[in-house]
């Protein structure tokens, strides 16, 4: 388990492995919200939990397709499906090692993007916990849209159309948090939420992938 | 005590049962070729006994993690050296260690070198040198010596009558000689499934609804 | 005699064409005349003629919701039983749940209009029913682009079953979100809040002809996939040969 871990974290730090792309693009969606709305601060401040939210879970999208693609076109994917690891448990092992390189670089980073944003003082704090508690969970449903579409042609497409109606709760109490921080309400019930959903996500997601993945395999 | 014994076996490709009713057993030391048109199901024969797909009708039985299978594509990350491809495989599969493969198919020189920079009969040495580092007795080729050089194609006979002599076996689809006098050969052509109704489940819409 | 045998392709398209002509014109008398029943209803105190929307918009949700849980149902009949028909009835299935769902919420954007004065209101119910659509886009495109049959069913089936998990946590995590203005359910049992019988008889008329039109849509679908499935068994049979 800790091999398949360290190697895709090997793979996606090393040259042309697209580390740092998500957060790139993180930086342009924060850059083009204001030429949007307009740079008034007090409109800024009011739409930002929402937009980060967003922001985060769209470049969390972007790299969703190379968690099993590249895996399964040079047939890594079959010899680790003949390994003694559980497929099950390579799914969520791969799923991980996204969040590492995608989701957790973004929750870290959030508070510099915030300031962009505008976003009141008190949310600082409850952006970063809320990203926090729930990219995780973006990472295990998009690994469970990746294997059902991989070895499909234009399935990066389909990739987004199947997985965003997945993130809809998520997206929702992350969101509501923050707000909720921002406007210095108790964000906790909602976060409370966000780490039941997470939590059942990371336990069930990976069963369901790993099902799909043998499917596509045969 | 066979290494792998195969009862009445159908396999499906496309919905549709390829080959029925084969049957073998290997013990240790034992090594089978595949022969048969393209197109037959060897491919799918080997992938089913990899337990890569489900078999639609017959008995397989191998003691678990006893099978190493190596498709048409090794495996390999170009981005890693030969060094770092090799080992990963040996830490996920718990096998030997990675300097007996090397030498045996006479990677040593190359083993720095990331795998982006290997000619295909370099990668194909690779993904073979991968088979020993499983410690899996039982080994499924799928057209093993493609992009090979004859050098290469001896030096590979050589590991795999080494592997046979450690009491390992093998199944190979080829049609290269590979100078295993012991090998059987099953020619698969026989075996082609026939278009008869059956009363059994079917292997797929296409024979659902054929 | 076991339901099951219906799931022999044969059997399924001898018995589905016998009853296929009644389910037609049962879907026919019904829905036209619970429409043109429920057109003549007089006009309600409050909300004027625009109440008599209702009569196309409650069947249709009603059915776009029901439509996905039959989707789930004989997904999970494939998954567990590998009943082909089973799976090809799911498929068969969506793309009418999507009308439906389509129809339930322009209907809505066009009686909410006069009742809230917007065409659209990010109201619990309403933004349930457009994640439900989604749904059913995704579980569609997902048929479309799997070119094995085997393999589409298989996958489909699963998204559906987590696609159904989903849209349950959507509909309770958008409560929490907003809390609406759409009213309560139309037909409540609790005594209080029944809608006048001159409302309710006619929409249990369109109610039943919505089912049996989905029934009769159903039915023909399921079996032009069949039919569909068996050509492309022939033709694979034939470039084997």
């Amino acid at each position: 388990m800790r091999a398949l871990l360290i190697r895709d974290l090997r793979l996606a730090t090393r040259a042309g492995g697209g580390f740092g792309l998500a957060l790139a693009f993180f930086l342009i969606v924060c850059t083009l919200v204001p030429f949007g709305v307009g740079p008034e601060g007090g409109t800024l401040s009011r739409i930002a939990p929402g937009i980060l939210w967003v922001g985060a879970l769209l470049s969390c999208l972007l790299s969703l397709d190379r968690i099993f693609a590249l895996d399964f076109e040079d047939g890594s994917l079959d010899l680790l499906a003949t390994a003694p690891l559980p497929l099950e448990g390579a799914v969520a092992i791969k799923a991980l090692a996204h969040w590492l390189v995608t989701g957790l670089p973004l929750a870290l980073s959030a508070p510099v993007f915030a300031l962009l944003l505008h976003l009141p003082g008190p949310a600082y704090p409850w952006l970063v916990a809320s990203l926090i508690l729930g990219t995780p969970a973006l990472s295990m449903l998009g690994a469970f849209g990746a294997a059902v579409t991989v070895g499909l042609r234009r399935g990066g497409l389909l990739l987004s159309l199947l997985v965003l109606p997945l993130y809809v709760p998520t997206l929702i109490f992350g969101a509501e948090a923050v707000r909720r921080g921002a406007a210095g309400a108790d964000p906790v019930a909602p976060l409370v939420f966000l780490a039941a959903i997470t939590l059942a996500t990371l336990a069930l997601a990976p069963f369901a992938a790993a099902a799909a993945l043998r499917v596509n395999l045969r | 005590m066979s290494l792998l014994a195969v009862r009445d076996l159908a396999v499906a490709r496309g919905g549709l049962r390829a080959v029925e009713g084969v049957s073998f057993s290997l013990d240790p030391g034992g090594a089978l070729v595949l022969r048969g048109p393209n197109g037959i199901g060897k491919t799918t024969l080997l992938r089913t006994l990899a337990g890569l797909q489900p078999a639609v009708a017959g008995v397989i039985e191998a003691a678990p993690d006893a099978i190493a299978y190596a498709g048409h594509s090794d495996g390999l990350k170009p981005a890693l050296t030969v060094t770092e491809n090799l080992r990963f495989w040996s830490e996920i599969f718990g096998g030997p260690d990675i300097a007996a493969a090397l030498e045996a198919m006479n990677l040593r020189e190359l083993a720095a070198r990331p795998a982006h920079a290997l000619s295909a009969g370099q990668k194909r040495r690779l993904g073979l040198a991968r088979l020993m580092v499983t410690g899996r007795p039982v080994w499924l080729l799928d057209e093993p010596t493609v992009s090979l050089d004859r050098a290469s194609v001896a030096l590979f006979a050589a590991m795999l009558r080494a592997h046979l002599g450690r009491g390992g076996a093998a199944v190979i689809a080829t049609h290269i000689e590979l100078g295993l006098p012991e090998a059987e050969i099953l020619e698969l052509g026989p075996y082609r499934a026939r278009e008869t109704r059956r009363e059994s489940r079917p292997a797929g819409f296409n024979e659902a609804f054929g | 005699m076991s339901i099951w045998e219906y799931a022999n392709p044969v059997k399924f398209m001898r018995t589905s064409g016998a009853i296929l002509p009644w389910v037609v014109a049962g879907a026919a008398l019904c829905t036209v005349a619970g429409l043109v029943w429920g057109f003549l209803t007089p006009e309600d105190y409050k909300q004027g003629s625009t109440v008599k929307i209702i009569f196309l918009h409650v069947p249709a949700a009603l059915m776009a919701i029901n439509i996905w849980l039959m989707m789930l149902v004989t997904s999970l009949i494939w998954l567990i039983r590998r009943h082909h028909v089973s799976a090809l009835a799911a498929k068969a299935a969506a793309p009418v749940g999507a009308v439906m769902t389509l129809i339930a919420l322009i209907t809505g954007a066009i009686w909410g209009q006069p009742m809230w004065g917007t065409w659209w209101e990010w109201d619990p119910r309403l933004t349930s029913f457009l994640i439900l659509f989604l749904f059913y886009l995704g579980y569609m495109a997902l048929w479309e682009a799997v070119e094995n049959a085997d393999s589409a069913a298989d996958l489909t089936g699963v998204l559906c079953l987590v696609g159904s998990v989903f849209a349950l946590l959507s509909r309770y995590a958008v409560n929490f979100w907003n809390q609406g203005l759409h009213q309560g359910a139309s037909l409540s049992l609790a005594p209080g809040e029944r809608m006048a019988a001159v409302y309710r008889y006619p929409l249990y008329l369109t109610m039943a002809g919505f089912f049996l039109l989905f029934l009769a849509l159903l039915l023909i679908r399921t079996r032009t996939e069949i039919r569909r499935r068996r050509l492309a068994a022939l033709l694979a049979r034939e470039n084997r040969a």
